[in-house]
């Protein structure tokens, strides 16, 4: 790959910005996030399996400043990567393929995903914080 | 010219040389289940954000009697399955599309494969306590 001096495909400085292309961009990076935030579900699994004090541990380290904005971070990698993949699969049976569709739906599970979070948020820090 | 005059490497069918390359092999198998788990997920997903958002400030008590109910106990351990299983295969993807040295992109590939496992195992050994212990 190093000596290769001539341009490579998929040419990222001569594309226009459009939608499409941040939700396929979006759609991986959500996947490797969630793959890391996997950690969090087996930590708290573990730890309530652990006993008492090792699962309040947990709820502290979540509670926590730090593990609140992780914890925001995640909502929204789960609810994109969530909204997104329903529309892949929509996509994978053959249907809204027309540009104009491609790019509503695009919009949509970016809207979809900010919407969802919020909604879980205001839930969660009316409800008094994250744990 | 009969096949005794060919050198012997020459005698097999073109079809046998040719079988095995090109871009049929496992993909498909790969693609097939990279959907089902995602269908899966889309309601195992919503499932495990609703459960987790319904013990917000659960004690510790009542998080493991929640966990302990068979019906939660049995679509967690299905979740957990699901969620590692579709992680290596999309992150396997990811794994070939971008990491060009042979060596790098196997020892990554068997590195996700080995943790993925191991997680999978550690939460459902997890659930399994909390289930089974009283």
């Amino acid at each position: 790959m190093a000596d290769t001096r001539r341009p490579l495909s998929p040419h990222m400085q001569v594309y226009r910005w459009q939608v499409q292309m941040v939700t396929s961009i979006l759609h991986r990076a959500t996947g490797i996030a969630l793959a890391v935030g996997s950690l969090l579900v087996i930590c708290g699994l573990l730890d309530l399996a652990a006993g008492e004090d090792s699962f309040n541990h947990f709820k502290s380290m979540i509670g926590s400043p730090l593990g609140m904005v992780l914890l925001i971070g995640w909502t929204w990698a789960l609810f994109y990567h969530l909204c997104n993949g329903i529309r892949h699969l929509i996509q994978d049976a053959g249907a809204g393929y027309a540009i104009t569709q491609f790019v509503r739906s695009s919009w949509l599970s970016v809207i979809a995903s900010v919407v969802l979070t919020l909604l879980v948020w205001a839930y969660v820090l009316t409800a008094g914080g994250a744990a | 010219m009969s096949a005794k005059e060919l050198p012997l490497k020459d005698r097999r069918d073109p079809l046998k040389v040719a079988r095995g390359l090109g871009s049929s092999q496992s993909g498909v198998g790969h693609w097939w289940a990279q959907r089902m788990t995602a269908a899966a997920l889309v309601l195992l997903g919503v499932w495990f954000v609703v459960t987790v958002l319904c013990l917000l400030h659960a004690d510790y008590a009542t998080a493991r009697a929640a966990v302990a109910k068979p019906w939660n106990a049995l679509l967690l351990i299905a979740f957990v399955l699901s969620m590692f299983w579709h992680a290596v295969l999309g992150l396997q993807v990811v794994v070939e599309d971008y990491v060009h040295t042979r060596w790098k992109e196997v020892l990554l590939l068997v590195a996700i494969k080995f943790l993925a496992v191991l997680g999978a195992l550690a939460s459902v050994l997890a659930v399994l306590r909390i289930a089974l212990t009283p």
